[in-house]
């Protein structure tokens, strides 16, 4: 209770002497673990490579320096790949999510005990594992290649686009669903007219932002393999060819750019 | 042709938000529903066409009890119900015409309704409907882009369009302003009129009630205090049904208004 009453009449304060010293007490143990977490950091390191980090940073950065400018002829195709592994994975990553989502949500779910729960799993377990471990296991299932990628997007995806969709479908107008209910309109109708209208440009914002995201997932999938530009990388960081490298990355960084802004142009139209 | 016996609705935190109401009214009937928030007047509505379903007793449209129905057999009968919101509770992000022929679902199969070919007949009668509210030139808008007024208008069109033996109306003007009100008020009691047409109207206003109605039902605590006239709507009438203040005021204001009017 912040309101004290004094002889001199009720005075206010933000916490109580209790919650103070709780809160003094919480700050004390934080920055003591902290420390505590420094030390142990600063004894596992090898300081010399640390201070040694800027001339050995300055010396990359001298054999990088001009890019390879005519290697760029080779990574046209492999950078068409790159945006087509982000765009098909995309793509199918909202087809498996959309339902996953209806099932996920609250007000749409046939059942919260059996299937909510399998729907929220789905959510999670594509989430919890990041897509270069996807491609990894898909690499070898089906092998390598562009395919391989697509699909550890698209895997990955599901989780995401599903999450952020079931959370908009929660955040619909009751009202307008029971207007088109009391219509007499079946349960689909009632799902095309009530729901999807109110949904479509939360889907559309996460289809853009998810694909923007995968432009940048997939330029590294090809680290292991899995198609795109990450092979060039991977081959030219082998062979230590730094011209090649920052070629690679400035190319990279030209995709996502165009990535974001396509995204920022496409969200702007839609709300 | 709708009758009320003893329909309870208790809500699963405990809260009786009705208790064996029984009500009747006969074809062609405008009733206005007055009571304090809370009273249990948009329960006993939505109990009607169970978009919140009673916990017991019955309710007959016509010759058919609603409260055992399947699910099919409801969804017939709740096109039989036309239903007004307070909000107006119309899809936003679809246009005019889209809203009033979503009036048309329960009559209409999935892909038609979902490719949005509707029968002629029905976008013939939606045009109707649009015209007698005076928003025909309006059908291409999106609902969004309206004001309330109008946005009510269409929602009074979706709700006529499924071509109902009821209205189910619920807090038409809580949202718009006493001039647009009164028109909403005015359109939907004409409507009626027209069509013969039964209405339950949950009304705050009760000066408004009182103007355009035939029959006042005043509800408390779930339970009906008071059923009669609008004359019937006395200073302790009012104080049963409301609780004590000055109810002078808001009676007289209703006759100025008709004397207002009439002088117009």
């Amino acid at each position: 209770m912040p309101v004290l009453t004094t002889d001199k009449g009720a005075v206010w304060r933000r916490r109580t002497t209790g919650q103070s010293l709780f809160h003094w007490f919480i700050w004390l143990v934080g920055i003591a673990i902290f420390v505590v977490c420094w030390q142990q950091i600063s004894e596992a390191t090898t300081w010399f490579f640390v201070w040694d980090a800027p001339r050995i940073a300055g010396d990359i950065w001298s054999r990088a320096t001009p890019p390879k400018w005519d290697y760029i002829a080779q990574l046209g195709r492999p950078i068409w790949d790159t945006l087509n592994i982000a765009t098909l994975g995309t793509i199918i990553a909202l087809f498996m999510a959309i339902p996953v989502a209806f099932l996920a949500a609250r007000n749409t779910t046939p059942s919260k005990l059996f299937i909510r729960p399998i729907a929220l799993f789905i959510i999670v377990a594509t989430r919890s594992i990041n897509s270069l471990i996807w491609a990894l296991l898909l690499i070898a299932i089906i092998g390598p290649g562009v395919f391989a990628g697509v699909i550890a997007i698209s895997i990955r995806s599901v989780g995401f686009c599903a999450k952020l969709l079931y959370e908009a479908i929660e955040e619909i107008q009751e009202s307008q669903v029971e207007a088109i209910t009391a219509t007499g309109a079946s349960r689909w109708q009632v799902m095309a007219y009530g729901i999807v209208p109110q949904v479509l440009p939360a889907l559309a914002g996460i289809a853009v932002f998810r694909w923007d995201i995968n432009i940048r997932e997939s330029t590294v999938l090809g680290l292991v393999g899995a198609g795109g530009i990450g092979l060039q990388l991977s081959a030219s960081l082998n062979v230590l060819a730094w011209p090649q490298v920052s070629l690679i990355l400035l190319v990279i960084l030209a995709a996502v750019v165009l990535g974001e802004w396509v995204s920022a142009k496409v969200r702007a139209a839609i709300i | 042709m709708l009758k009320l016996k003893k329909l309870v609705k208790t809500y699963r935190t405990g809260d009786q938000a009705l208790k064996a109401i029984d009500l009747e009214i006969p074809a062609g009937q405008v009733l206005a529903l007055i009571g304090p928030s809370g009273a249990g007047k948009s329960t006993m509505i939505r109990c009607i066409n169970r978009l919140v379903e009673p916990t017991s007793g019955e309710v007959w449209l016509a010759e058919r009890e609603l409260t055992h129905l399947g699910s099919g057999a409801l969804r017939r009968a709740r096109r039989e119900m036309g239903m007004i919101f307070q909000e107006y509770a119309l899809v936003e992000r679809l246009s005019v015409m889209e809203n009033v022929l979503s009036g048309r679902l329960g009559y209409v199969g999935f892909w038609r309704s979902f490719l949005r070919r509707y029968p002629q007949s029905d976008v013939d009668e939606a045009f109707r409907l649009l015209d007698r509210v005076g928003l025909v030139h309006m059908a291409d808008k999106r609902a969004d882009e309206l004001s309330g007024g109008q946005r009510q208008r269409v929602g009074i069109c979706r709700a006529l369009i499924q071509n109902p033996k009821i209205l189910l109306v619920d807090e038409p003007t809580a949202s718009l302003d006493p001039k647009t009100s009164r028109q909403i008020m005015r359109l939907i009691c004409e409507l009626c009129a027209e069509r013969g047409l039964a209405a339950i109207i949950n009304i705050h206003d009760v000066a408004l009630a009182q103007r355009f109605v035939q029959r006042v039902v005043g509800l408390r605590a779930g339970a009906i205090e008071f059923d009669g006239p609008p004359e019937g709507l006395t200073p302790d009438v009012l104080t049963t049904i409301y609780g004590e203040e000055d109810w002078e005021a808001t009676i007289e204001k209703a006759e100025d208004e008709d004397e207002i009017e009439a002088a117009e």
